[in-house]
């Protein structure tokens, strides 16, 4: 049997009967990060690191039994061995590893190796067989750096300013809105944000992490108060009546998506800035090279090609159907909207 | 190329008609005349000779961003251009150009007749020394299918005001046939050279669907009605003993019909025609597909002009005598169109002849004749209508009739590329036949986002086995297919092959057990092949 199975519930570590991000209810879930398709409700205890665990319970109800953890912190269950790791991919978010008998695995969840001034910086394990994503997983898919983006958002934004618009950016509300927000130069002008995006920043700051100032955009204010200011709001306010209430805006979208012109096109915003919380091609063989692991599991994303690709370089590699979406702006939409509030 | 692909960003980047004009102005104001004309030519879909196969760019393409050609190929498939795959998996430039687009366009035009190995220096060179954005406008250059969102209609607005010269002036000189590297922009655009040209056509007048009911239309006897053939759309200019065909997207596609080479010489005043290229034999119309596959080829056979020979039904005359007549009414222009095919007398080519009707009822009622005539509906046009450019409401309405539906069930779906490349987009239909069920079609279109969303994360928790990018799913989600036409196939397991099919709506309420079976089609096919009826 191996040390992490793959079942209909969720990524399953047998001799210690624990779940890493189940889809379905479990009694001990394990939880990488708080987006959506990996924290999910209805398990009877959950285990995150204390940087995770405010969002998710934020977004799964202050009623859950949840225990927080240190990066690095040995928790020791059956005799197998778990801590967490940082992935880089949102705040708090962690790749967990798993040892038992001398064996290592690594289950990574979402994970991007740029440093992006919010997230804890994406650390490197070494394991015998590691689990990762490839939402990205195409040679297509190459990030420029991130101040190369917040350059073009901020030209972006005054060019707008100088027009007397509103800049409205699409961006999910839990990680690339707070990458934004600290990111930005916030000497050109106010940054306002959408009530998705601005909840989480306050459970955010009340965790203790300083993010840069932003103010909730509420009922019944003038359009005047937002002439020439950045408003950042999840991708299905953009598109609803939402943002009517700004007059005459910009729309642009933050999105690892936004690299492919079909895509840019269908969101039919005025501009698409290539910005992903996710590794790109590069990103990935190197996470996986420094692992120095021989298994490869491909869990989501593009996973037929980038499993097929890592055999023909010499790995062991297999496909792990599992409910994952990663960062599926197109089911983002529909999924901050049934978020709880 | 740096000034080109500024007008592309910007025009990549707005949605707005209003800022697309406006960058196009901003271009046509510095950009050198060359430039100028070779953009116009580009976004009206010409382009230099092709000099370099898609094949070796690919390999090429491959192999400067160190991938197998599988993964290229993959990569491709999902991105959905090639010009866009090459210039997003090629590495950035090591060195910097100052080359204009028709610079760019000279060095492509060059390779003709070059030895392979030398071609692929100068292309992956070119690659090395421009920009992503620069590249991928260079590789359409090669490759062609110039679509980034502006319409001809735009590119004639912002000359129009670029240059003062009226919109339907630059509309016409765009027109027909000219060569993009002999041609000035004073020529092109600026000077009036109405005789010149003999092919030069007319813009189509195109009708929008009929939404409303007749009665809001006035009185019947102001309307006149003709039967909406099903065939292709095209313009037959006959002046000084010679003949040109062009279809509906613009092009002249006379060498593709040599046997309308017959109706030359006829008549003794010039004419210009819009009729429908139709597929007829044995006095009949034959089904559209026998058009289709003759359309396709490269080079017209002896077998289609046996099995396929086509005729023209003219719908209207636009031009008599050299004299564009279009500002004259319908009912004029017919009485001069009904005279002039009598004197050309060319059993190729016939007057498509009005419906007779006296109200709106005997209308309606020659409408639901409409698939045993073969044709797609009927046409309404205001008997005092002039011949407008473009796609108008008013004068001309086309009532088409409903189209055939079939419910179904979802077998196959597959990731779509391009505008939708993380969705499942393209799926396989099947009916029920006994046990099993018939894969009958695919169906693309007619679905709003959020539904693609739902099925989506259907097919990612109901996928039973993956062919590559194509998964089975469990039959559970049933659909009503819409379709125009139906025709027997042996290439298609179920034995039929359909006309435009699409999605008409998921029928949520439907479940699987419900949907038709093959005799259903079956029996559709001896009601409406060939227009049997």
């Amino acid at each position: 049997m191996q040390l992490i199975e793959f079942t209909d519930r969720g990524l399953y570590v047998a001799a210690a009967d624990v779940y890493i991000d189940p889809w379905k209810p479990v009694n001990k879930a394990f939880i990488t990060h708080g987006h959506s398709d990996h924290a999910r409700y209805g398990s009877k205890s959950y285990m995150a690191t204390h940087s995770a665990l405010p969002v998710i319970k934020h977004r799964l109800g202050s009623h859950i039994n949840a225990r927080g953890v240190e990066y690095g912190e040995e928790v020791i269950v059956n005799g197998v061995k778990f801590s967490f790791h940082p992935a880089g991919h949102i705040i708090g978010s962690a790749q967990i590893r798993v040892e038992y008998k001398g064996e290592v695995w690594v289950a990574s969840g979402d994970y991007k190796v740029e440093p992006d001034g919010v997230s804890e910086n994406f650390e490197s394990v070494k394991c015998h067989a590691y689990i990762t994503e490839s939402t990205f997983g195409l040679p297509v898919f190459k990030w420029k750096p991130q101040e190369t983006i917040m350059d073009e958002i901020n030209a972006w934004w005054k060019s707008n300013q100088e027009a007397g618009k509103v800049s409205i950016l699409a961006a999910y509300s839990l990680g690339k809105a707070q990458r934004i927000i600290n990111n930005v130069d916030h000497s050109i002008g106010q940054v306002f944000t959408h009530g998705a995006v601005e909840n989480v920043n306050e459970v955010i700051r009340r965790q203790g992490k300083k993010l840069k100032e932003t103010t909730r955009v509420v009922q019944g204010q003038k359009p005047s108060l937002y002439e020439g200011s950045l408003v950042i709001a999840p991708p299905s306010a953009v598109d609803s009546a939402w943002s009517k209430k700004f007059k005459d805006f910009s729309s642009g979208v933050a999105s690892g998506w936004m690299a492919m012109r079909g895509t840019r096109r269908r969101r039919s915003a005025d501009r698409g800035f290539v910005l992903s919380d996710h590794a790109d091609w590069e990103g990935l063989l190197t996470a996986i090279k420094a692992t120095e692991a021989e298994k490869i599991y491909v869990t989501h994303g593009y996973t037929d090609i980038f499993s097929k690709y890592l055999k023909s370089i010499g790995y062991y590699s297999a496909v792990v159907n599992t409910e994952y979406t990663g960062d599926d702006i197109e089911i983002a939409t529909t999924e901050e909207n049934s978020a709880p509030k | 190329m740096k000034q080109f692909a500024q007008l592309f960003r910007a025009l990549d980047q707005t949605t707005k008609t209003k800022a697309k004009i406006n960058a196009l102005v901003d271009y046509f104001s510095y950009a050198e005349d060359p430039d100028k004309v070779w953009a116009i030519a580009l976004f009206s879909h010409r382009r230099p000779k092709r000099t370099v196969t898609t094949t070796l760019l690919r390999e090429w393409s491959a192999e400067a961003g160190g991938l197998p050609l599988w993964l290229f190929e993959e990569s491709y498939h999902i991105v959905g251009d090639l010009a866009e795959t090459i210039a997003l998996i090629t590495p950035n430039p090591t060195q910097d150009s100052n080359k204009s687009l028709t610079d760019w366009i000279a060095v492509i035009m060059d390779l003709k007749d070059k030895e392979e190995i030398v071609k692929k220096e100068v292309i992956t060179n070119a690659w090395l020394s421009l920009d992503q954005d620069e590249r991928f406008l260079f590789n359409k250059l090669i490759t062609g299918g110039f679509r980034i969102g502006v319409s001809q209609k735009t590119v004639i607005n912002a000359l129009s005001k670029f240059s003062g010269v009226e919109e339907s002036k630059i509309t016409h000189r765009l027109m027909g046939n000219w060569d993009p590297t002999t041609i000035t922009f004073e020529e092109l655009v600026l000077q009036s050279n109405p005789t010149e040209d003999l092919s030069r056509p007319y813009p189509f007048y195109l009708a929008y669907a009929l939404e409303t009911d007749l009665e809001k239309l006035g009185l019947p006897e102001e309307w006149s009605a003709e039967r909406k053939w099903d065939g292709i759309r095209g313009q037959l200019i006959l002046r000084q003993n010679e003949i040109y065909l062009w279809s509906r997207g613009e092009e002249l596609v006379t060498a593709k019909f040599p046997e309308l080479g017959t109706l030359k010489g006829r008549n003794d005043k010039d004419v210009v025609i819009d009729g429908e290229i139709l597929p007829f034999k044995d006095g009949k119309i034959l089904n559209f597909n026998t058009l289709q596959t003759r359309i396709g080829r490269k080079n017209v056979t002896k077998k289609h002009l046996t099995e396929a020979p086509i005729i023209i039904k003219a719908y209207d005359i636009l031009e008599y005598n050299g004299e564009d007549i279009r500002e004259q009414s319908l009912v004029e222009r017919r009485e001069l169109l009904q005279q002039v095919v009598n004197e050309i007398d060319s059993p190729r080519l016939v007057f498509s002849e009005s419906v007779v009707f006296e109200n709106w009822e005997q209308l309606a009622e020659e409408r639901s004749k409409s698939r045993a005539h073969l044709s797609e509906g009927l046409m309404l046009k205001k008997k005092d209508s002039p011949y407008k450019s473009g796609r108008k409401k008013g004068g001309w309405w086309k009532w088409k009739i409903d189209p055939l539906t079939i419910d179904a069930v979802m077998i196959y779906a597959q990731r779509g590329h391009g505008r939708r490349a993380n969705l499942y987009t393209d799926f396989t239909f099947a009916v029920q036949d006994g046990e099993r069920l018939v894969p009958f079609t695919k169906a693309y279109s007619g679905l709003t986002d959020v539904e693609f969303k739902e099925i989506t994360q259907f097919v990612k928790k109901n996928t039973r086995e993956r062919f590559g990018p194509v998964s089975s799913v469990h039959p559970e989600l049933v659909f009503e297919i819409a379709f125009e036409g139906i025709a027997k196939s042996t290439r298609h397991k179920s034995g039929v092959a359909l006309r435009f099919p699409r999605i008409k709506r998921w029928r949520r309420d439907k479940p699987k057990e419900e949907i038709n079976t093959l005799a259903d089609l079956n029996e559709m096919l001896v009601r409406y092949e060939g227009g049997e009826a």
